[in-house]
């Protein structure tokens, strides 16, 4: 944006943070969190070359509520799957998922929300960002699970970032 | 507890079930390292204790304070919003050394997914 400040979702959010870490809106605290705020996104802008821009405040609201349903689905579905692990041992399967987002960014949110998901882990991207390979802890259907999964959180993640 | 507020009884049963479906999401979590055989099948229950687990928690205690204090004491949410940043970093560094380890004694995973000429990292 400007030099003064390079992230400025990164200065709010750093902001409101420290005044929720102590719990107290007092002159001292918003001095503070301001300093945080505007310090910590120049110092770090040499480390980050490049620039995330995030749009559709909408769909980033939507993307998050549907990944914590997931995460609850998710959680209930692998609890299960450990119950009944002597009787049917889940089907784990590696995946390889077509990917068509190219964003550094959109794709480390994209490597959040699978590691943060129980049942799935990112393992490896390939080097031109053309394939992802996931593992799955109980996988039913291969060709069904890839569209699921680039319809709920690729495509979001595109509009988002790209 | 004995708070100067005395908490009603709804509210007293929904902190204590929080706990304990937290607890037990955790508890699971732990059960699977133990049951499950193979490694990259005991990377997804450590998961119920970092989502599920934490979240219940978490919400306990913003519930039960917020009702103390008479004002919501929110930062305890801090905590699932932060772990969701970090638990990525050691989780995707545990599946790549495993990966890595696996294929070079020759076991039976998927191979590197750069083709060409690139050499994986």
């Amino acid at each position: 944006m400007n030099r003064l400040f390079p992230a400025p979702l990164l200065s709010v959010a750093l902001f409101v943070l420290w005044l929720l870490l102590n719990l107290s809106v007092s002159p001292g605290n918003l001095l503070l969190g301001a300093a945080l705020g505007v310090l910590a996104p120049i110092l770090m802008a040499p480390l980050r070359p490049q620039h995330a821009h995030i749009r559709r405040p909408l769909v980033v609201t939507r993307l998050i509520a549907r990944v914590g349903l997931d995460v609850i689905v998710s959680n209930l579905l692998v609890a299960r799957g450990v119950l009944r692990a002597g009787s049917r041992p889940p089907r784990s399967a590696f995946v390889h998922i077509p990917l068509a987002m190219r964003d550094a960014h959109g794709l480390a949110a994209l490597s959040m929300i699978t590691t943060v998901v129980p049942g799935t882990v990112w393992s490896e991207l390939a080097l031109d960002r053309s394939v992802l390979l996931l593992h799955v802890f109980d996988l039913e259907d291969e060709a069904a699970f890839i569209e699921h999964f680039k319809h709920t959180y690729e495509r979001p993640l595109m509009e988002i970032f790209e | 507890m004995n708070g100067a507020v005395q908490l009603p009884f709804w509210l007293e049963f929904s902190v204590a079930a929080l706990l304990l479906i937290g607890s037990l999401f955790a508890l699971i979590g732990a059960l699977g390292l133990v049951r499950l055989k193979d490694y990259f099948q005991r990377m997804h229950p450590p998961a119920l204790a970092s989502t599920i687990g934490a979240w219940c928690v978490a919400l306990a205690s913003i519930l039960y304070f917020s009702a103390l204090k008479q004002s919501p004491v929110l930062h305890a949410w801090l905590i699932p919003i932060l772990l969701s940043i970090t638990v990525p970093v050691t989780t995707l560094l545990l599946a790549r050394a495993a990966l890595f380890r696996k294929r070079t004694s020759g076991e039976a995973v998927p191979d590197e997914v750069s083709s060409g000429n690139d050499r994986g990292n």
